[in-house]
């Protein structure tokens, strides 16, 4: 080895080092804002007027009762405890994990769908810059659709079909609306990502008479990569919310969407009880957007900046 | 190696080798907005011969870059004709008769030097151990034998331009097409750079076109240097330079007569001063 593959190595050391520490820092800069978050409710709760404060008739803070706002340690006891009287009732946290862990695996199907179909539709826009101006307002007016209008005509629409042994079932409605959450973050980043070669590159596989296709494979798609990884992190987080959202609007039942609105219901006789699913919720977002994160760093090497020359 | 400058008007006789590149009476307009017109190149004639190095100067607009675009069939020709080892610009971009350089390097910074340097042999279907071989050549003919593996954000900028000369040189290419390769660097290592150019090029017998605007630069590469105009573009000048074959250009030459000669005849024609323009001009 020579001397400056010496010296480079030892600066890739460092700057590991240096990404490790910033990750740490990061990991408590989290766990800060997770305790400021904690000494507010509370706070407020010891503090604030059991009636909350009212503006003109209008309620600007909440009430500071136990119903409205029980305390954390409630909450967390709560989490632990079984979930009904009834016998062999599970603990709270592992109902929600089971919940959540189902979600997931819906939120994944409509990710995966979503990626797919976002991904082909930038592609086609790509290709084709007539697609472009025709589709991309559609995309954009497609969000604007809300998701509690889509879910009877998806439900309705999918009850409809039967091929052979497969029917509908309705996890798959709510797999769709996922879907249609998380196709969009990547169309868009993947066309800017495909659209993102320089002329100088493009023109270079035009001297080396590459078909589109190979430059779809040699250029467009490596470099589609450090846009295309946002795109998807963002896409997995929609595809949960679409997820949590359609599992109420359709009626389906088991996962965790449908578990807080059923933990919801009973908060007046138990209050404590609804923050463990939302809590679950959250937490399945940051896994979700973290499980994308872990597929990114497999195409590590598409990421590296474009050098400064 | 071609010495001697051919008329820019010669037609290629049978027995006489085919020219790398003739150019004739090309013109390019470009359609601006609202239909508006824009004459970037009038009028062209120019014949290169094989092995030679030929460089396009003159000030910026003068669309010295657009004829050497026109020549690799990246824009098309309006008017005339434009034949590559007697093909038209475009057969010979699909033969792949020529390799490219620009001002930046245009390496993909996913690749590794070795990888970017493999690049148009991969497209084309070569072979991975001829591949790995012909790389290995290149990297050893520019320098780069301990940076194989860097990644082009690990290399200075003169580094990332010698990995961009090896990439046009890696299908042997008996043409050279280069616009403004060194633009963008300092001056110490835009020389050495120079020096290295012109012992490669004549090491491979490649013929160069090759685009800048620095004087001393294109004197010290070329045997001839073709002085073009703006508004519009055309050629007013063509100028031999005898520096010697390639191999023996060293830094020392800088300092000689005949280096001295060739910027001042170079500059007399930019600047349009004693010499009588020839060649396309018509005023």
């Amino acid at each position: 080895m020579t001397i400056t593959e010496a010296r480079g190595g030892r600066r890739t050391g460092s700057a590991e080092t240096g990404a490790g520490r910033r990750r740490g820092s990061a990991v408590l800069w989290g766990l800060l804002g997770v305790i400021v978050l904690a000494l507010l409710w509370e706070g407020y709760k010891a503090i604030g007027p059991v009636a909350g404060v009212e503006f003109f008739g209008t309620s600007i803070l909440p009430k500071t009762d136990d119903r409205s706002m029980p305390h954390l340690v409630d909450m967390l006891t709560r989490a632990v405890e079984p979930v009904n009287t009834s016998a062999g009732s599970p603990p709270v946290w592992i109902a929600v994990i089971g919940a959540a862990l189902n979600s997931l695996g819906v939120a994944a199907v409509g990710w995966a769908i979503g990626s797919v179909v976002g991904f082909l539709i930038a592609l086609l826009m790509q290709r084709l810059h007539v697609a472009e101006r025709a589709v991309l307002p559609w995309l954009i007016l497609s969000q604007t659709v809300p998701l509690i209008a889509l879910a009877p005509v998806i439900v309705a629409w999918g009850g409809k079909i039967q091929i052979g042994t497969f029917s509908w079932d309705r996890w798959m409605s709510v797999a769709v609306i996922a879907s249609y959450l998380a196709f969009f973050p990547v169309a868009v980043g993947a066309l800017r990502g495909l659209q993102s070669p320089d002329t100088i590159h493009v023109e270079l596989m035009r001297t080396y008479n590459a078909g589109w296709f190979r430059t779809l494979v040699k250029l467009r798609l490596p470099a589609s990569v450090p846009f295309l990884l946002p795109a998807l992190r963002l896409g997995a987080a929609s595809a949960i919310v679409g997820t949590v959202v359609a599992e109420v609007s359709t009626g389906y039942k088991g996962g965790i969407g449908r578990m807080i609105i059923e933990f919801a219901q009973s908060g007046t006789s138990d209050p404590a009880k609804a923050y463990a699913p939302i809590a679950g919720a959250v937490v399945l977002g940051l896994v979700s957007a973290g499980i994308v994160a872990l597929i990114g760093l497999t195409l590590k090497r598409f990421n590296r900046q474009e050098a400064a020359s | 190696m071609t010495d001697t400058a051919l008329p820019t008007t010669e037609s290629s006789a049978p027995g006489v080798p085919l020219a790398a590149i003739s150019v004739r009476s090309a013109g390019k307009i470009f359609t601006v907005a609202k239909g508006a017109e824009v004459q970037a190149l009038t009028n062209i004639d120019l014949t290169v011969a094989p092995g030679e190095f030929v460089s396009l100067i003159g000030p910026s607009g003068c669309g010295k870059s657009t004829l050497l675009r026109l020549i690799a069939d990246l824009d098309s020709a309006t008017s005339g004709e434009i034949l590559v080892f007697g093909k038209t610009a475009r057969q010979a971009r699909l033969d792949q008769e020529y390799g490219i350089a620009f001002q930046s390097a245009g390496l993909l910074p996913w690749r590794s030097v070795q990888a970017n340097i493999e690049l148009p042999l991969e497209l084309h279907g070569v072979g991975k151990t001829e591949r790995a071989a012909r790389a290995e050549e290149l990297i050893e003919l520019v320098g780069l034998t301990d940076f194989r593996s860097r990644f082009p954000d690990q290399l200075s900028g003169g580094m990332q331009q010698r990995v961009a000369i090896a990439r046009s040189l890696a299908e042997r290419p008996k043409l050279l097409l280069m616009d403004e390769p060194f633009g963008a660097l300092d001056e110490m290592t835009r020389e050495r750079m120079q020096q290295e150019l012109v012992r490669i090029c004549s090491e491979t017998g490649a013929a160069v076109v090759f685009v800048t605007h620095s004087i001393p630069e294109a004197v010290f590469l070329s045997d001839r240097v073709v002085v073009m105009s703006p508004r519009p573009g055309r050629i007013v000048d063509i100028v031999d330079v005898d520096l010697g074959p390639g191999t023996e250009r060293s830094d020392s030459l800088r300092e000689d007569g005949a280096f001295f000669a060739g910027v001042t005849a170079v500059r007399e024609a930019l600047h349009g001063a004693p010499v009588t323009p020839r060649g396309a001009d018509l005023r």
